[in-house]
């Protein structure tokens, strides 16, 4: 794996070697993080900045739709909303991608006629991950066959929380070459694996197995994406870049749904990991209705006046 | 690459503070003028523009407190606790309301980010009155005795880099034990003082039982030097400490001191980094540094140094500095040209002594007093700056290899405030903590303070302690 720095690739030689880097790394104090993550959101963005923040949050977000009950009219109708986020003012950034089980990506692709917008696919049996490997990397290359650009996996929850960490590393090897040319994003599902030490351990583990992005969450527990565990995690891949000089983007999903929580994570990247993650490239949001709050937003500081649900468009 | 991100001013406003052009002084429940001609001005630290004249008390002035004092304490003392503890929620509610309001002034007059005055002092000043209030009524079960008796008069002598804190570390339990105050606030932050005249008058409290009169030292040390008073507390330098020290000594009025400090962080290597670096920015560069408590030495262990410093630096390039006012901000001004002389002259003979200056690239405003956050490395026990209290936003880097090192350096200090542990090993907290001679020692945290934990000094630290049950004490017969 050329991607690891020479001095980390002895890390990842056995189950042991691996378990004795992971829990040498530093130590999470908890009230700590949470009281650094609760003081950049009180961080106050007015006018132009948050003109700004509003724009490039839009242009990050994997606008996301993850039911049962998800249909080609239902994917068709978020592509062409990913593209034209709001039709009465064409100026509006595009989001960076739209999110949708392997068997709809086809139907988004199609959906999406061109426009510069990625496809992102849940694939390794999202959400739980509780299949065997073969069906996992088939589930991929089934999404990438059909055109996704983007892979969000799943790691085995299971496997990390007793300990097996090469099994999570080797499974997360296999997908990232599974996937070929499409950009793979580790989610870890960071309620179940939680505490931030694990988290920290995990995202290391998914950036020395080949990620290019770690993504907080599938969205479908009970906590999903916070301000510490985003903080935490963009330590991390700060810390991965000083030390390998490898890039690696981060993505929270889940229970972001206001602008003004939006704008509370961008600082968050902009003070911690800082502003060369300030680019869709290498920060995503994984959401749905925090859309339509940032086209309001929008809206308002157009006009000076508020609209209303009315004024967007519903999915 | 420069950062497209960069936020817009977001001021808070002063519209929400009335500031007069001239203050008297707060005496037997009134605001009335000085004896004498003697006026000082107040300064906004940040741009130089002067926010308001009061009164240069002389001796006849704080006599006339000290007696308005005297009168009051027999009513006072005289009142049920719970009569007492109802006055003290009052003003404790009251505080809350206007604590935007006080918030704003005291960024005004002490330099300090509004961030600080709205998330730290404000609700720390309402949650010292109301701590106190709850104390009012239960004296008896405290410890002290069935029945604890105030002492009379006390003469509270307090500094300018937590202006109304101090005043409600101060006051609150004076007053809940029965005794009456004469306050003097420092000479360059005296406005917050004022309006809390005025929250005391909004309460409805007894005439005399609070009163507040302004000046510089000769003020100070006449309220001190008082026969009327019975007892003095006073935060501040330890050179005047010691003066008062000497001054008291002899006579029956009780003293408590919470004078300079130079606390050690200790950071080992199995700490958690990123929140050690927040700790050790909290510590020393919590209101730029200007706190007794602040941890200006870092002790580091060796084998961590570098990480540790190359994470130190780049955290500190991303404090803003600037308009206190605006809500952004993370360092202010420092409180006074004086102050800022005194940290500039240590900073040079840091330099002069050869230890390696490093300071965070701010670009700093062309009016007012500032100073960037700065640090030492390759300080020894033997430099200056790792010796003498600076009392600015300079933090001094010193190595240690083992824990008996890390301890046997923390307390080589003339000082013995506070003191910090950072270790995720909980034996190691405890068995650090325990050899530690230090006032306060805080774990995997730093400058956090509360009502009910006492707060005070070894050695050239002070004696006594603050807040907590242990803080009535320094008011009580006992």
């Amino acid at each position: 794996m050329p991607r690891i720095h020479p001095a980390l690739a002895d890390v990842t030689a056995s189950d042991q070697a691996l378990r004795r880097f992971l829990h040498g790394l530093p130590g999470v104090d908890p009230v700590g993080l949470e009281a650094r993550a609760a003081a950049l959101g009180t961080r106050s963005i007015k006018t132009t900045a948050k003109a700004y923040a509003i724009d490039l949050a839009i242009s990050m977000i994997d606008l996301t739709t993850l039911e049962g009950a998800d249909t080609p009219g239902k994917v068709r109708a978020l592509a062409a909303k990913a593209v034209h986020p709001d039709p009465t003012d064409r100026g509006t950034p595009t989001t960076a991608a739209v999110c949708v089980y392997p068997d709809m990506v086809a139907t988004a692709k199609a959906g999406l006629n061109g426009a510069d917008v990625k496809v992102a696919s849940v694939a390794t049996a999202f959400p739980a991950g509780r299949a065997a490997l073969e069906v996992k990397l088939a589930d991929t290359r089934d999404a990438v066959a059909a055109g996704a650009d983007e892979i969000d996996m799943v790691i085995d929850r299971g496997a990390f929380l007793s300990g097996r960490y090469l099994k999570v590393f080797e499974e997360i090897v296999a997908v990232k070459e599974a996937s070929g040319p499409a950009r793979l994003k580790v989610i870890f599902e960071t309620g179940e694996l939680s505490t931030y030490d694990n988290i920290r351990r995990a995202s290391w583990l998914g950036m020395l197995a080949g990620a290019d992005f770690i993504k907080t969450s599938t969205g479908k527990v009970a906590v999903n994406a916070t301000p510490a565990n985003t903080l935490l995690m963009l330590e991390a891949v700060r810390d991965f870049r000083a030390q390998t000089g490898v890039q690696i983007g981060v993505k929270p999903a889940g229970g972001i749904r206001t602008t003004k929580d939006a704008v509370k994570f961008l600082v968050l990247v902009n003070e911690t990991a800082g502003p060369d993650w300030l680019d869709p490239h290498w920060f995503r949001f994984g959401a749905s209705s925090l859309l339509n709050d940032l086209l309001m937003q929008r809206q308002k500081l157009a006009t000076g006046r508020y609209s209303g649900p009315d004024y967007v468009t519903v999915d | 690459m420069t950062n497209p991100f960069t936020y817009a001013p977001a001021p808070e406003s002063r519209a929400i503070v009335d500031i007069a052009s001239s203050y008297g002084l707060f005496i037997d429940g009134e605001f009335t003028e000085g004896s004498g001609e003697d006026r000082n001005k107040t300064l906004s630290p940040a741009t130089e523009e002067v926010l308001a004249e009061y009164v240069q008390a002389n001796e006849e002035d704080v006599d006339r407190a000290v007696r308005a004092a005297r009168k009051a304490f027999e009513k006072w003392s005289a009142l049920p606790g719970a009569e007492r503890g109802k006055y003290l929620f009052r003003i404790a509610r009251i505080i809350q309301e206007r604590s935007r309001e006080l918030a704003v002034l005291e960024t005004l007059d002490n330099g300090k980010p509004i961030r600080e005055t709205r998330d730290a002092d404000l609700p720390l000043v309402a949650a010292h009155f109301f701590y106190y209030a709850g104390w009012a009524d239960k004296l008896g079960h405290a410890g002290f005795g069935p029945e604890p008796k105030p002492l009379g008069v006390a003469g509270q002598v307090i500094p300018w880099n937590f202006p109304l804190l101090m005043l409600a570390w101060k006051i609150a339990p004076a007053l809940a034990t029965g005794n009456t105050v004469v306050l003097k606030p420092a000479e360059t932050t005296p406005l917050s003082a004022l309006f809390f005249a005025d929250i005391c008058r909004q309460a409805g409290l007894p005439k005399g039982v609070v009163n507040i009169v302004t000046g510089d030292g000769r003020t100070g040390a006449a309220l001190v030097n008082h026969p009327g008073i019975a007892k003095v507390a006073f935060t501040g330098s330890t050179a005047v400490g010691k003066a008062i020290a000497r001054q008291l000594a002899g006579t029956e009025k009780k003293l408590t001191l919470e004078l300079g400090g130079k606390g050690a962080n200790i950071v080992f290597d199995d700490a958690p980094i990123d929140q050690a670096v927040e700790g050790i920015v909290t510590g020393i560069f919590f209101n730029q540094g200007q706190v007794c408590c602040a941890g200006s030495r870092l002790l580091v262990q060796e084998s961590i140094q570098e990480e540790l410093l190359d994470a130190l630096k780049r955290r500190l390039s991303t404090l803003r500095l600037g308009d206190p006012l605006d809500k952004n901000t993370d360092i202010g001004a420092i409180n006074s040209a004086e102050q800022l002389a005194r940290i500039t002259a240590l900073a040079r003979t840091g330099e002069t002594e050869g230890a390696e200056r490093w300071s965070a690239p701010c670009e700093l405003p062309s009016s007012g007093y500032w100073f960037a956050p700065t640090l030492f490395t390759g300080v020894t026990q033997a430099h200056t700056v790792a010796r003498d209290e600076i009392f600015g936003p300079v933090l001094s880097v010193l190595t240690f290899r083992t824990p008996d090192e890390a301890v046997a350096k923390a307390n080589n200090s003339q000082y013995g405030l506070s003191a910090g542990i950072w270790t995720e090993k909980g034996s190691r907290i405890l068995a650090v903590a325990n050899k530690l001679r230090a006032g306060v020692v805080w774990a995997n945290t730093f400058n956090k303070f509360d009502p009910t934990s006492p707060f005070g000094g070894y050695k050239e630290s002070g004696f006594g302690r603050e807040g907590g049950r242990h803080g009535l004490e320094a008011y009580l017969d006992v």
